[in-house]
């Protein structure tokens, strides 16, 4: 059949042709990727460079944000973003790996199915949910019903006493924790149980099998088993709580100031942005957001490396 | 011992010589310096214990392993007077002259009438009427015909096991290769699926030539007509399948055949 | 000795797991009282007004959101347009010739990156990007910011979906004599498409609440507006300004929208779960 080999030798300099182009064209599309992390760089940088030659490395750790005198520093939103935070997190850890801990060892197993959904789902819901939640609801009842019952209990102790000082408004650098809490507890706890059950069932068996309680099991076998997916996990809930705009927003009282207490009313680099970029005028106001958006992403950028850091060492220590 | 392997054809029309090939996976080397004859229409098999090198060998005679980096063949393979494992030599073209059946079954996600066509419309103009015929004559090649006919445009993902497996056996057979190269077929199937594939191969190797890996001896035995026992990579003993199984000349291929390793 | 330190093991963890039961109800307490302040709040504002009505003006009666919810969309459709090609294509790139090059890997760390970096600097970019220099804000630059944070969930679903698909199928494929863009178009790419419609939807469920890129991209509009080379009402902004202000009926709109996005959220999150059950891979 000389013809069909004719045609063959045809097809296959198209199909040369279209593969390159096919190899060109996906290549191009993941470049997007990276081309969008450079020019993310490259136009806060070049952005922020009237403020930061202005300024200076200070800009950084400077205090005073005022608009009038166009005196800019990022400490105080800097400080609100990682005081909320890490609120977020001290709550949200423990409560994740509870809720982690009950879907998949205690809950009883039609109920697993459904509830695990449910988390799932609730990771889902819009930050802006929380913060309209957190501003109508759940301010005026923690200043009502809370906030002086801290005062009460801590208000006299020294040292703990500055943490609940001022005037239970409801709204402020706790509220936004307790909230941003709110909001990573379905995302950690999912990720948290998801990576509880790549622990194999024999590891678990074996363990049981010795006579351990569940309790044991999951502290001793399951936790250890999982430590990279489980950081991971709490990593990335960092991330979304650093760089979460709504949430925060509402409830942290949009003050340019650090007083010491919890209960006082602050800034997170995001709710500066979100805030004030509207009005701001050109020139060292608007480099100045420039900036604090940088440093965000730096800060995230630190936390994320930081993970995949962990991950590859995680994989190098299995592969051992 | 090498020698004897290409006097061993005699009179018989030759699809595939290859030539002092090596196969390395990095820098660990998957085959030693191999050299057989593949009949023309008959059936080769490839015996060993796992990790021998027998799939890996198979892999070379469609350069499946450019696939992946890090894999690379050197020596010759002569398929039609051209070295296939030349770069120049368009490795679709080889592909589509050197078909191939895995393991497992692996039907396109399609309907059985597309994965019939998906090959032949690779490299031919066939007009509707052409292709239908084409698609009845591979399928009753492959023996599936009988069951499939009603039911052309369900998904071929709807079949059972061994059903799956002739359809790739008759999508393989659709674009006319010249070898078909069957890579431990049955292993994932039920024994009677299983029969039904051997005596299919049996009536294929009439028309085409066929080159087999399997880690079943009685197989290698009922089907084919010359056998290769392998080890660590090395082509320990090639031959008729009758003298190899009745008459090892080796220890090793004794040791194997009688089970005693493996 | 042996009975005193087995008490005090089962206690230890007698108490665990009732401190376990007790987060999941502290949790699920929680977000049920969230999304129960939500619907009470909200449905009353979901009516026929809410649908067909733009938004008010400061001080005036009534209104509804028909402005925002048509921007938002309209900018929805063109970020799954611009974001499901390019994120589809660039997974696939990862797959297929992924693990040959460092390009590939560095894009895969970047695509980490951006899936966890903040929403509001990807405005920002967008921001000096479009906006400064092209002249103001408008519904092109909000799908931008939008689709550049959907790019990365698409790209990863895609990636990690044909991750899964069995060398045999591949192979089988090019054993045929396909091309590679064939192969992965027409044979890898499909027996996974469950999958990877999973992860344009979840990009969508993603992008849909998002506020913060939007306020510097496609900003707001007060009125009905169809042309994406203006500022273009939108809800997540709408919600926002809406409830920060002092118009009782503004932020009664304002948990109207919160609904209907949550409500959007959920039902694309619950159509992805049912369609992945249904068609999982079935190699």
């Amino acid at each position: 059949m000389p013809e069909s080999i004719d045609l063959h030798a045809g097809r296959v300099a198209v199909f040369r042709r279209q593969d390159r182009l096919f190899h060109g064209v996906t290549q191009f599309f993941a470049l997007t990727v990276l081309l969008t992390l450079v020019g993310i760089l490259a136009s806060l940088s070049i952005e922020a460079y009237p403020s930061l030659s202005a300024f200076g490395a200070s800009f950084v750790w400077s205090n005073v944000w005022n608009v009038p005198d166009e005196q800019f520093g990022a400490m105080m939103s800097i400080y609100g973003t990682l005081v909320t935070s890490i609120i977020a997190l001290l709550i949200a850890v423990p409560v994740s790996f509870g809720i982690a801990l009950f879907l998949t060892e205690t809950c009883p197993i039609w109920l697993r199915r459904p509830l695990g959904t449910a988390v799932e789902l609730l990771a889902g819901i819009p930050s802006i949910v929380y913060g309209i939640w957190g501003l109508f609801v759940f301010a005026p009842i923690f200043a009502e019903h809370v906030q002086p019952h801290l005062q009460a209990v801590f208000g006299g102790i020294p040292g703990l006493g500055g943490l609940f000082a001022g005037a239970p408004m409801g709204i402020g650098i706790l509220t936004a924790g307790l909230v941003l809490s709110l909001m990573v507890i379905p995302f950690i706890a999912s990720v948290m149980r998801d990576v509880f059950e790549t622990t194999p069932p024999v590891l678990k068996e074996s363990a049981y099998g010795v006579g351990c309680t569940q309790w044991e099991v999951v502290t001793r076998i399951v936790l250890p088993y999982t430590r990279v997916g489980v950081s991971v996990g709490i990593i990335l809930g960092l991330c979304r709580a650093l760089g979460e705009t709504m949430a925060v927003t509402f409830v942290i009282g949009n003050a340019n100031r650090i007083t010491g207490s919890l209960f006082s009313p602050g800034t997170s680099i995001a709710s500066t942005l979100a805030n004030e970029f509207g009005e701001a005028s050109p020139g060292l106001h608007l480099s100045s957001l420039f900036a604090l958006g940088l440093v965000l992403f730096l800060i995230t950028f630190l936390v994320l490396a930081a993970s995949n850091w962990l991950i590859a060492r995680g994989r190098a220590k299995a592969g051992h | 011992m090498m020698e004897s392997a290409t006097v061993e054809l005699g009179a018989l029309a030759i699809a595939l010589k290859v030539r002092n090939l090596n196969f390395f996976y990095g820098s660990f080397q998957g085959l030693k310096g191999i050299n057989l004859d593949i009949a023309h229409r008959h059936v080769t098999a490839f015996i060993g214990p796992s990790g021998c090198g027998k799939s890996t060998l198979l892999r070379t005679f469609n350069r499946m392993y450019d696939l992946y980096p890090g894999q690379r063949a050197e020596g010759e393979i002569l398929f039609q007077g051209k070295n296939l494992l030349d770069k120049k030599h368009d490795v679709n073209l080889v592909r589509a002259k050197i078909g191939m059946v895995f393991q497992t079954p692996t039907p396109f996600p399609m309907t059985i009438d597309d994965n019939l066509a998906f090959g032949v419309r690779l490299y031919e103009n066939l007009s509707k009427s052409e292709m239908d015929a084409r698609v009845e004559w591979a399928l009753k090649k492959g023996a599936l015909w009988n069951e499939v006919k009603d039911k052309l445009l369900q998904s071929g993902l709807s079949l059972s096991g061994g059903q799956q497996q002739r359809l790739c056996i008759a999508r393989t057979i659709a674009v006319k290769p010249e070898i078909v190269l069957f890579d431990e077929p049955t292993s994932a199937l039920d024994p009677i699926s299983t029969a039904k594939i051997e005596e299919l191969i049996n009536e294929l190797k009439h028309e085409y030539t066929i080159a087999i890996v399997t880690h079943n001896m009685q197989k290698a035995a009922r089907i084919s007509d010359f056998t290769a026992f392998m080890y660590l990579g090395d082509m320990v003993e090639f031959g008729k399948t009758d003298e190899l199984f009745v008459k090892p000349k080796v220890i090793k291929t004794e040791e194997y055949i009688t089970g005693r390793f493996g | 000795m042996a009975n005193t330190l087995y008490t005090r093991r089962v206690w230890t963890n007698r108490i665990g797991i009732l401190l376990s039961m007790f987060a999941m109800a502290f949790g699920l307490t929680a977000l049920l009282w969230i999304l129960w302040t939500l619907i009470s709040n909200g449905f009353a504002a979901l009516n026929g007004d809410f649908f067909t009505q733009d938004t008010p003006a400061p001080g005036s009666e009534g209104g509804g959101l028909s402005n925002a919810i048509v921007g938002s969309l309209l900018m929805l459709g063109v970020t799954t347009f611009v974001s499901t090609p390019i994120g589809i294509l660039a997974g696939i790139f990862l797959a297929e010739y992924g693990d040959r090059s460092r390009f590939a890997k560095i894009t895969r760390f970047i695509t980490d990156i951006m899936l966890s970096a903040p929403s509001i600097v990807i405005g920002l970019f967008v921001y000096a990007l479009a906006v400064a220099t092209l002249g103001g804000f408008s519904g092109w630059a909000g799908s931008a910011a939008l689709s550049l944070i959907a790019i990365p969930v698409v790209l990863r679903t895609t990636e990690n979906m044909l991750l899964l698909v069995p060398t045999a199928l591949r192979e089988a494929a090019f054993s045929l004599g396909a091309p590679r863009w064939k192969v992965s178009l027409d044979v890898t790419l499909r027996a996974v498409k469950s999958g990877v419609v999973t992860g344009v939807l979840l990009a969508i469920a993603r992008v849909t609440g998002e506020t913060a890129p939007l306020l510097f991209t496609a900003l707001n509009n007060q009125f009905m507006n169809l042309d994406m080379s203006q500022p273009m009402g939108n809800l997540p902004v709408v919600i926002y300004q809406f409830a920060m202000s002092p118009y009782e009926n503004w932020q009664q709109l304002a948990w109207g929208g919160a609904l209907l996005i949550a409500l959007m959220v959920l039902a694309i999150n619950i159509g992805t779960r049912i369609l992945f059950r249904q068609t999982d891979l079935k190699q």
